[in-house]
């Protein structure tokens, strides 16, 4: 490999070869988002002006957009720090859940805390439940090879059928004439509170950000992470406890999930309800590989997604356009940011290194 | 006599692969005929669930097996089922031709087959997450066309087959069922002949399990796997056309639910084989039958808990408890010329 | 041996390939005559394989052209060349292991009835070629459950089902003992005297004299001699292969053995679908000497090498790493007490490809100080050491920072061997060492290896390559079917000997 020239080698330069096939990605699907809304009958420039207006044009719009990107913060480090170790977490969902409702009830059902206690019991709770159902699909895989795929997705479904059936029976709402399936409001004291219009949980998702950064970048543990899912084999021949490394990137990723939940319910709906959070844990994926797996890329990726969310609602009401063509534009933003090739080709690029995700083929029970 | 000579086998550990599966058959027939004979509505009534449960799964297994056995992982066959599910529906509402729908739900199948192909073979992308993919465009595409309050002249009708259907409990339950469910029992048989005892199935074969060894053969690898994932997407098709052509009627967002996943968990538990994969898929629809039929009994047990028992019972299969399975050895890797 | 002069039967014109980075076959013009053997003779990675590829239509040859017996012939893919008469037995064979042998041997040219498989009819042909060839073979055994012999007898039997007339084989002999060999070269004739031509790949110049009717030499993509094997020596074709003079004798002392200091016993593994791979094996090492475990690949030696460096779970026995019992598959517990292990796979075990040569070069310390400290690491320090090993054990790299993917193959080894080699080590265990290496590489770990010895280490050398085994082992530790049959010491035994050892038989 030859050393490259000054000026392929300033900060500009190195920043933007990191960056520039998610941003490619992202305008081409924006194209291919106003085709589409241009077929439906739309107009796609009063749309995606609306959209951005919606996001940013004013104190509250910022807030809600802010509100919306904390939660993917969480469920995209979720699923980049499971990448890295070679597993793909999309059971980020479950566990997402499960942090939620474990922390709504610690938020309503203990009393009379001061909130510097309340609010971090009610976030470690939440932490430990998507830890623990992490735990499962990383056990599953670890020692007995089944694909955490699979195991992932069933668990999502199941953990929506125990939150249902809590929110329905033992943890329902059942004050005043509510019959609706959720729990009660959590104490003002488990409240994650605002500065203006930033929300606090917004400032932790940065700070957890940074410090799983660090963890990857400077430590064993993040060394040993990442000699995993790049290859296995060498990382056993070098000592380390593969088996061990697994199963704990899917309980982080399962923490850093349930965190996600309980930061959500805490900071932004106030109560576990079922029907919210619908959706975060997938995109979760989709900011993970947006932003390459890396902690900073989750940031940057979820602040767009966050965007595009916050604004949906205006454009909605302003250019009357219905608000899932944001689903359509997040696959297509995925498709494009998996495939290197297309956007490569189409723009003449030359191959990245380093900054593929590292995912394992097949089922594993070979 | 040298060493090389005198053995020309190793045959040590191969047991005969139909024992456990045709043991459980028999057993579940001794049960049915039992339960028919203490009470024979309730009996013809789970039965009959079970098999409509069961046939978008052996559609989504056969699917998988089409996709796998040629080298393709797809875990896309819930988007898959579920844009065939909306398109077919689409079409029934705007055509009332219910044949026509049935087509545009195969070929909806075909199409996404076609696009995760050209994901995996040309542009060698990580086929779960080019599935993922899949899922991820089909939600977000089927939401946003859909308006709520499209309807439809009608769903499938049974066809009785003469004086099959009037055979006491087998009757009813399998010569008396509307047109997909019929078809999806003869793909079975077909896809099992398929690809044990024709050329193109062992060449298909061969593709899934060592793609540079057909090369070497003159076998074109790239274009076996096209066809099989466009084969195996029309099948998925036709289980999401099922779904709202047969079996329920009408759509609802995300109406899909993991069936396609599970379908991945019935081919799995099904090593597979087409055969394995509908008793497999069978015995999914049966704990899916009991939940709704406990329920009419009045058994007090929660509804979500019963609900997660196909769940639960994927994830037992998938890690490997029922017994270790092996599938073709080259699925999930792009072949790479050179 | 008769053949004809005239009309070669294969002809290959001014061929040119390359790839990203490298002319693998530079203006490549040879030919076969009918019923010949030509020997195509060069060391790992001068383009023998690749030239065959592209005859045989795997690849495109960026220029030159072909001649069938003097008709200019166009081969785009394995189709054409099958059509054309040419088979090839591959290095690494092309046979599905799920797979019979009659669906192997049929498939892509397949035996119907109407749309169905006939496999009686398939299996009559192939039981009748295999009479006439002999080459004996149970038509309905699974490919993966036979020994590595017979699977090639399969491979040979595909190329006759399809009519060949050049069979081309790429380094058959790897996976054979001697007598396995002489097997093979009999077959050979078999097939010479019915008219089939035949191109015989190999790097092993003891062979080339034996079975070529004609040779014809490689090096570095180009062809740089042809001779008639009645008129050269080894030493000739080894200068010509390598292109200077080579010594192929290594140069080294007689060992002084001391104390024991790595010890296997009663060694057992078994794997779930081939039994018992390892049966009860044992064997000492001193210190200051080489133990070579000698074998045809496919014998335990990879499971046994697995076991014994904690890769893998055993089933019984003990390992002893100087007086102290090793726990099991615990590899970090082995390298903490002196084992250092150059691995048979130097890509899936070895190194971590994707990483720069700094990780790599920390791979087995990284958690220890000075490369870490309370868990956090010290960049500083692995780069030092990085450049210092990099000096020391001449790697070739611009830069620490190269990833390890990028480095040619005898690179890459001495990355590993720098690795290992420069912590404190009691035994040296090296799997395979010098497999795939060119000529240079190959002296170099041979060389090192014996400097160890003489610094008072216990070596272990497991190699399927008999003279490897010959040239820089003091005592010879046989494995067949799982078992070492037997010890011998190196100064005094034979190829020979050897030989029948490695087909089992005892003395």
């Amino acid at each position: 490999m030859e050393p490259k020239t000054p000026s392929q080698n300033n900060w500009f330069m190195i920043f933007w070869r990191a960056i520039r096939v998610p941003f490619l990605a992202i305008l081409m699907s924006l194209v291919v988002g106003a085709v589409i809304l241009i077929i439906s009958g739309a107009n796609p420039i009063t749309a995606y002006v609306a959209l951005f207006k919606g996001a940013f044009g004013n104190a509250n719009y910022l807030k809600r957009t802010l509100e919306k990107t904390t939660p993917l913060v969480f469920s995209g480090l979720a699923v980049a720090f499971a990448f890295k170790a070679g597993l793909f977490n999309i059971g980020a969902q479950g566990q997402l859940l499960l942090g939620a409702i474990v922390s709504g009830f610690l938020g309503f059902a203990i009393k009379g805390l001061p909130p510097i206690i309340h609010i971090p019991l009610a976030l470690i709770g939440g932490c430990v439940a998507g830890a623990l159902y992490g735990a499962i699909p990383g056990l599953l895989r670890a020692y007995s090879g089944a694909h955490e795929v699979i195991t992932s997705i069933m668990l999502n479904y199941i953990a929506i059928n125990i939150t249902d059936y809590l929110s329905d029976g033992p943890w329902k709402d059942v004050s005043g004439t509510n019959v609706i399936a959720r729990l009660p409001m959590i104490e003002n004291s488990a409240k994650i509170p605002y500065i203006g219009p930033v929300p606090v949980g917004f400032l932790i998702a940065i700070l957890i950000a940074v410090v799983v950064w660090y963890i990857l970048e400077k430590t064993n543990f993040g060394f040993e992470i990442n000699s995993v899912g790049l290859n296995s084999h060498a990382s056993r021949y070098a000592g380390m406890k593969t088996k061990l490394l697994i199963t704990s990137a899917m309980v982080v990723g399962g923490l850093l999930a349930g965190f996600g939940g309980s930061v959500e319910t805490l900071g932004v709906v106030g109560r576990f309800q079922p029907g919210f959070n619908v959706g975060i844990g997938f995109d979760g994926i989709t900011v993970a590989l947006l932003g390459r797996s890396s902690p900073f890329g989750v940031i940057l990726s979820s602040l767009l997604l966050g965007a595009l969310k916050g604004g949906a609602n205006v454009m909605q009401f302003d250019a009357k356009v219905p608000h899932e063509i944001i689903d359509v534009i997040q696959g297509l933003m995925l498709f494009f940011v998996t495939a290197d090739l297309v956007v490569r080709k189409f723009f003449r690029l030359k191959k990245d290194r380093g900054l593929e995700v590292h995912v394992a083929a097949g089922w594993g029970q070979k | 006599m040298t060493a090389a000579q005198s053995t020309l086998t190793v045959h040590q550990l191969r047991r005969p692969r139909w024992m456990v599966p045709a043991i459980l058959t028999v057993v579940a027939i001794a049960i049915a005929i039992i339960s028919y004979l203490l009470n024979p509505s309730v009996t013809e009534a789970v039965l009959g669930a079970t098999i409509r449960f069961a046939v978008p799964l052996i559609l989504g297994a056969l699917c998988g097996i089409y996709c796998e056995r040629a080298g393709i992982v797809n875990i896309g066959i819930e988007g898959q089922m579920l844009m065939a599910a909306f398109t077919a529906y689409m079409t029934n509402s705007w055509t009332g031709s219910l044949p026509l729908a049935l087509l545009v739900g195969a070929l909806t199948g075909a199409l996404l087959g076609l696009f995760l192909a050209y994901i995996s073979v040309a542009l060698k992308l990580n086929q779960t997450i080019g599935g993922t993919v899949i899922n991820i465009l089909a939600v977000g595409i089927t939401g946003f066309f859909y308006q709520v309050n499209t309807v439809t002249k009608g769903k499938f009708a049974p066809i009785p087959l003469g004086p099959l259907a009037d055979i006491p409990l087998i009757g009813p339950v399998l010569f008396n069922n509307p047109p997909i469910t019929y078809l999806t029992f003869l793909l079975v048989i077909i896809t099992q002949i398929v690809f044990f005892h024709t050329r193109w199935g062992l060449r298909t074969r061969a593709v899934g399990e060592h793609p540079r060894a057909a090369d070497t053969l003159g076998i074109n690898v790239f274009k076996t796997r096209y066809v099989s994932t466009m084969i195996g997407g029309a099948l998925a098709g036709l289980g999401g056309a099922f779904l709202t052509l047969e079996g329920v009627g009408l759509f609802e967002r995300n109406m899909t639910n993991g069936r396609g996943f599970i379908a991945l968990a019935v081919m799995i538990f099904g090593k597979w084989n087409p055969i394995g994969s509908m008793l497999a898929a069978l015995l999914f629809g049966f704990t899916n039958a009991i939940q709704t039929q406990l329920q009419f009994m009045g058994i007090n047990v929660p509804h979500q808990f019963i609900g997660m028992i196909p769940y639960a019972l994927t994830i037992i299969v998938v890690s490997g408890f029922v017994g270790r399975s092996r599938p073709p050895a080259a699925e999930g890797t792009p072949y790479e010329k050179e | 041996m008769e053949y004809s002069p005239v009309t070669p039967v294969l002809e290959t014109k001014d061929i040119t390939k390359t790839f990203p980075g490298t002319l693998a076959n530079n203006k490549v013009s040879i030919h076969l005559n009918k019923g010949e053997v030509l020997a195509l003779l060069g060391e790992n990675g001068a383009g023998k394989t690749t030239l065959m590829n592209i005859i045989y239509g795997l690849y495109d040859a960026d220029s030159g052209e072909f001649k069938l017996n003097g008709q200019p012939y166009k081969i785009r893919n394995p189709h054409d060349a099958i059509a054309a008469g040419i088979g090839m037995v591959h290095q690494h064979f092309m046979l599905v292991p799920v797979f019979s042998v009659v669906e192997n041997i049929m498939l892509g040219a397949e035996v119907v009835n109407g749309p169905f498989l006939d496999k009686s009819r398939a299996r009559e042909e192939i039981m009748a070629l295999s009479d006439r060839y002999g080459l004996a073979v149970d038509p309905d055994a699974i490919v993966e459950d036979l020994p590595v012999g017979v699977q090639q007898r399969v491979e040979i039997l595909k190329a006759l089902f399809r009519d060949v007339k050049i069979l081309i084989l790429d380094e058959p002999t790897a996976v054979l003992t001697p007598q396995e060999t002489n097997e093979l070269f009999q077959i050979m004739h078999n097939l010479t005297e019915s008219g089939v031509s035949i191109v015989f790949i190999t790097h092993k110049l003891k062979e080339v004299l034996e079975i070529a009717d004609r040779i014809v030499i490689m090096r570095r993509g180009e062809v740089v001699g042809e001779t008639d094997p009645k008129q050269v020596t080894e030493h000739d074709l080894a200068n010509l292969m390598v292109g200077r003079d080579v010594n192929l004798v290594v140069d080294k002392e007689t060992a002084q053995p001391k104390d024991i200091k790595y010890e296997v016993k009663d060694l057992v593994v078994k794997d779930l679908l081939k039994g018992v791979v390892v049966d009860h094996v044992s064997f000492q090492v001193r210190a200051g000497e080489v133990l070579g475990i000698a074998g045809v690949q496919g014998n335990g030696q990879t499971e046994l090498a697995e076991a014994i460096t904690g890769l893998r779970k055993h089933d019984g026995g003990e390992v002893w790493i100087d007086g102290i019992l090793m726990p099991q598959a615990n590899p970090r517990a082995l390298v903490e007490h002196g084992m250092a292990h150059i691995p048979e796979d130097r890509h899936k075990h070895g190194l971590i490809l994707q990483y720069p040569l700094t990780d790599n070069f920390v791979l087995c310390s990284y958690y220890k100080e000075p490369y870490s400290s309370h868990g956090v690491r010290n960049e500083k320090a692995i780069l030092d050491t990085s450049n210092e090993l990099i000096k020391r054990f001449d790697v070739r790299t611009p830069s620490a920072f190269v990833q390890a993917g990028d480095l040619s193959g005898g690179n890459q080894q001495k990355v590993i061997v720098a690795r290992e080699l420069s912590r404190e080590v009691k035994v040296v265990i090296a799997n395979q060492p010098t497999r795939g290496l060119d000529v240079g590489s190959i002296e170099y770990i041979h060389k090192t290896l014996i400097r160890l010895r003489d610094e008072g280490v216990a070596v272990l050398v497991i190699s399927s390559e008999l003279d490897e085994i010959m040239a820089i082992t003091d005592r010879i530790a046989v494995m067949y079917r799982g078992m070492i049959v037997d010890t011998v010491a190196a100064a005094s035994t034979t190829r020979e000997e050897l030989g029948l050892l490695m087909a089992g038989s005892k003395h």
